[in-house]
C-alpha cells in the first residue's frame, strides 16, 4: 500500500513539476533517492566504507584526458582492485572521483541523469560552467556527510562546444568539500596519491603535446602515485588490470582504448625495469 | 444566455469530446512509422524551437499534435517518469507501456476531472531490437490507449492519411523509402482542390530512434541529411495555393482566441482573414500561407458536422 501511495505521489509529482533540473525533481518528488538527504548517526563513519583513491586530468590541443587507477581501499585493504573512477558524464565531458566509493558513484549517475535530463527536457546542451556549478551543488549538499568523514571530492572535465574557445578547448574543473569549484589550467590531480601524480605531471605534461603523448603522461604520473601511495594502484600485469582513461575533444567524449593503455603501461613498467630509480 | 440546470454526463463528455477533436484536426499532422532500422518521426513543422518530436529514454521518443502547451506538460512528466524510473531501477527498466500508460493516466484524470479536455494526441514510440519487436502507442485527449502495428498518423486529417498509408505501407522499408511514404501521406491532404502538396524540408520535423546506436538511439535529421534523404520533388508540383477570401476561420471557439500556447495552428480561431496579425510574435510561420487548412476548418466548422466525412472522429477514439 504504501509503496503504490508513494508511486502514485512520484507520478502526479511529474506531471506538476516545473524546471529541467533532475535532482531538483527528486527533491520533491523522491527525496530519499539523493545522497546527502539522508540522515546519519552522529559519529565518524571514515573507516566504513571503501575509499576510491588517485585521479589525473591533463589537457592537450584538441581536448582533455582523463585517468584514474583502479584500486579502491578501506584502512589498511585493498577493498577493490577494479573499480571504475572515471567516467563519461555526457558527450562532451567526463567525471572523475576520489573519496567514499559508494556515495561518489552514486552522484556520478545522479550527475550524468541531470545531464542528460536537462538536455531532453530543454532541447539544448547546458554550457560547460553550467555542468561544473551543477555538480558544485551537489557536492554542497554532501557536507554533511563529508564532515563525518564520507567526502566526496570529484574532478570534472570536458569541452564546450558551442564557445569553442580554442586558447583551451579542453577545460579542467576540480572541487572542495564544501563545493568549491576552481578551474585548473594545463593538468591537475586529486585523491590521495595526487600530491606525487602533480609532481609526476610537472615534469611529463607538455602543453603541446598530442593525445597520446598526455596519455602516455597521465598513465606515467599515476605509475608514479602508486610507487609512493599505498592507496593507489599500479598497472596489475598480474591480474591484466590497468588505468581507465577517457578523452573529451570536440568528437566527443571516449574511453581511450585499452589496448592504447596496455601498450602505454608495459612500455613504462619496461622503461622503469630497465633504468630502476632509488626512491 | 441560458444556463441549463442539469447536463447529463454523456452530453458533457460529448461536448469535451468534441472541443479536444476540433482542436486536434485544427492543427498540421505527424506520421511515426516503423521502418528497418529503426522508428521514424515525421512532423509537419515550419518552427525548429517548437518541437513535437523528442526524446524520452534511451529507446523511447515521443510525438505529439494539438496544443503545444499542453503536449509538451506531458512530454516534460514522461521525461521526468522515465528518468527516475532509470535512475531508481536500472535503465533496461523503463518501457515504453509504463509510459504510454502514464500519460494516458494523466490524460484521463484531465478528461473526466477538468473543465477543460486536453487538446493533444500523442505517440509513445519504443524501438525494439528488431522491427517486429517496435511498439507504437496512440494515445488520445481521454486517455485512450491504442497499440498500433507500423505506423501512426496523428492531427489534421489523420484518418485520410492512414487510408492512404495502410494500402502503401509495409514493414521493414529502408530509412528513405519510409520517410518518402510518410511524407507522400502528410501531403497527400490539405491542397488545393484536393492535390496532393510539396512539402520541403523546412517545413519538416524528422528524427528516428536508430535500432544500432547503443545507447541513446534518438537522433533528429536535419538540414543536408534531410534534403538528401527526401525525394526530388514532382516537377510540376502545385504550391499550396492561398485561398484566403475563402479562409475566415469560424470564430466558434472563441476560449481559444488569443491562446498563446498554440503554436500548432495556422489561424488561431477568431482572427481576421489575414493570417497574420493574430499569431503570436514569438512563433511566426513565415510564408506559410494560410490557404487550405483553415479553408478546412471553415468549412468544418460552419456546416457544424464534426462528425461528417473523413474530417470526422475516429471511429476508434470513443473507447
Amino acid at each position: 500500500m504504501t509503496d503504490r501511495a508513494a508511486s502514485m505521489t512520484s507520478q502526479e509529482a511529474a506531471f506538476r513539476a516545473s524546471g529541467s533540473s533532475f535532482t531538483d525533481f527528486l527533491a520533491d518528488a523522491a527525496p530519499q533517492l539523493l545522497p546527502g538527504r539522508r540522515a546519519l548517526p552522529p559519529t565518524a563513519a571514515h573507516d566504513l566504507a571503501p575509499i576510491a583513491t588517485t585521479i589525473v586530468a591533463g589537457t592537450f590541443p584538441g581536448g582533455v584526458v582523463l585517468g584514474g587507477d583502479r584500486r579502491a581501499t578501506a584502512g589498511n585493504y585493498i577493498a577493490q582492485r577494479d573499480i571504475q573512477k572515471v567516467y563519461a558524464s555526457d558527450a562532451f565531458s567526463a567525471v572523475g572521483i576520489a573519496g567514499t566509493a559508494g556515495i561518489a558513484i552514486e552522484m556520478v549517475r545522479l550527475f550524468t541523469v541531470e545531464l542528460e535530463h536537462y538536455e531532453k527536457i530543454e532541447g539544448a546542451m547546458l554550457s560547460l560552467d553550467g555542468k561544473a556549478n551543477r555538480l558544485a551543488t551537489m557536492i554542497r549538499g554532501n557536507l554533511g556527510a563529508a564532515m563525518q568523514g564520507l567526502a566526496v571530492v570529484p574532478i570534472f572535465v570536458g569541452v564546450d562546444p558551442e564557445t569553442n574557445d580554442e586558447r583551451r578547448p579542453g577545460r579542467i574543473f576540480s572541487y572542495d568539500v564544501t563545493g568549491g569549484v576552481y578551474e585548473e589550467f594545463g593538468f591537475h590531480s586529486i585523491g590521495s596519491g595526487s600530491m606525487f601524480a602533480k609532481s609526476a605531471m610537472k615534469k611529463l605534461w607538455h602543453p603541446g603535446g598530442d593525445r597520446d603523448a598526455t596519455v602516455r603522461a597521465v598513465v606515467e604520473s599515476l605509475y608514479d602515485a602508486a610507487d609512493d601511495d599505498s592507496a593507489t594502484g599500479g598497472p596489475d600485469l598480474v591480474r591484466r588490470l590497468f588505468p581507465i582513461l577517457f578523452s573529451v575533444s570536440a568528437a566527443g567524449a571516449e574511453r581511450i582504448p585499452e589496448t592504447q593503455v596496455v601498450a602505454v603501461a608495459e612500455a613504462i613498467v619496461a622503461e622503469r625495469s630497465a633504468a630502476p630509480r632509488q626512491d | 444566455m441560458t444556463m441549463p440546470f442539469y447536463a447529463s454526463v454523456e452530453q458533457i463528455m460529448r461536448d469535451r469530446s468534441e472541443l479536444a477533436r476540433k482542436g486536434i484536426a485544427r492543427g498540421r499532422s505527424v506520421a511515426v512509422l516503423s521502418y528497418a532500422d529503426g522508428v521514424l518521426f515525421i512532423a509537419e513543422n515550419s518552427s525548429t524551437a517548437l518541437r513535437k518530436v523528442s526524446e524520452i529514454y534511451d529507446r523511447i521518443g515521443f510525438a505529439a499534435v494539438g496544443r503545444y502547451s499542453e503536449f509538451d506538460n506531458l512530454r516534460t512528466a514522461g521525461i521526468r517518469l522515465a528518468d527516475m524510473r532509470g535512475y531508481s531501477y536500472d535503465r533496461r527498466d523503463v518501457t515504453g507501456w509504463q509510459l504510454a500508460n502514464s500519460i494516458a493516466h494523466a490524460l484521463n484524470s484531465i478528461f473526466t476531472e477538468q473543465q477543460k479536455p486536453y487538446e493533444v494526441e500523442l505517440c509513445v514510440a519504443e524501438v525494439g531490437a528488431t522491427a517486429a519487436q517496435d511498439q507504437l502507442y496512440r494515445v488520445i485527449y481521454d486517455g485512450s490507449i491504442f497499440d498500433e502495428p507500423g505506423f501512426v498518423v496523428m492531427g489534421g486529417q489523420a484518418e485520410a492519411m492512414t487510408t492512404s498509408l495502410r494500402g502503401t505501407y509495409q514493414p521493414g522499408l529502408p530509412l528513405a523509402d519510409a520517410l518518402a511514404l510518410g511524407v507522400r501521406a502528410l501531403a497527400s491532404v490539405g491542397g488545393a482542390n484536393g492535390a496532393p502538396r510539396t512539402l520541403p524540408a523546412e517545413q519538416l520535423e524528422v528524427a528516428v530512434l536508430d535500432r544500432s546506436r547503443p545507447q541513446r538511439a534518438f537522433r533528429r535529421i536535419t538540414g543536408s541529411g534531410l534534403s538528401d534523404l527526401l525525394p526530388a520533388p514532382a516537377p510540376a508540383a502545385p504550391e499550396p495555393s492561398a485561398t484566403e477570401p475563402a479562409a475566415e476561420p469560424a470564430a466558434a471557439d472563441a476560449a481559444d482566441a488569443g491562446d498563446v500556447g498554440r503554436g500548432d495552428t495556422l489561424v488561431p480561431p477568431g482572427s481576421t482573414p489575414d493570417p497574420h496579425p493574430g499569431e503570436p510574435p514569438s512563433m511566426p510561420h513565415p510564408e506559410v500561407p494560410a490557404g487550405d487548412e483553415t479553408a478546412e476548418v471553415a468549412a468544418r466548422d460552419a456546416d457544424g458536422e464534426p462528425g461528417k466525412g473523413e474530417s470526422g472522429p475516429p471511429p476508434e477514439g470513443n473507447a
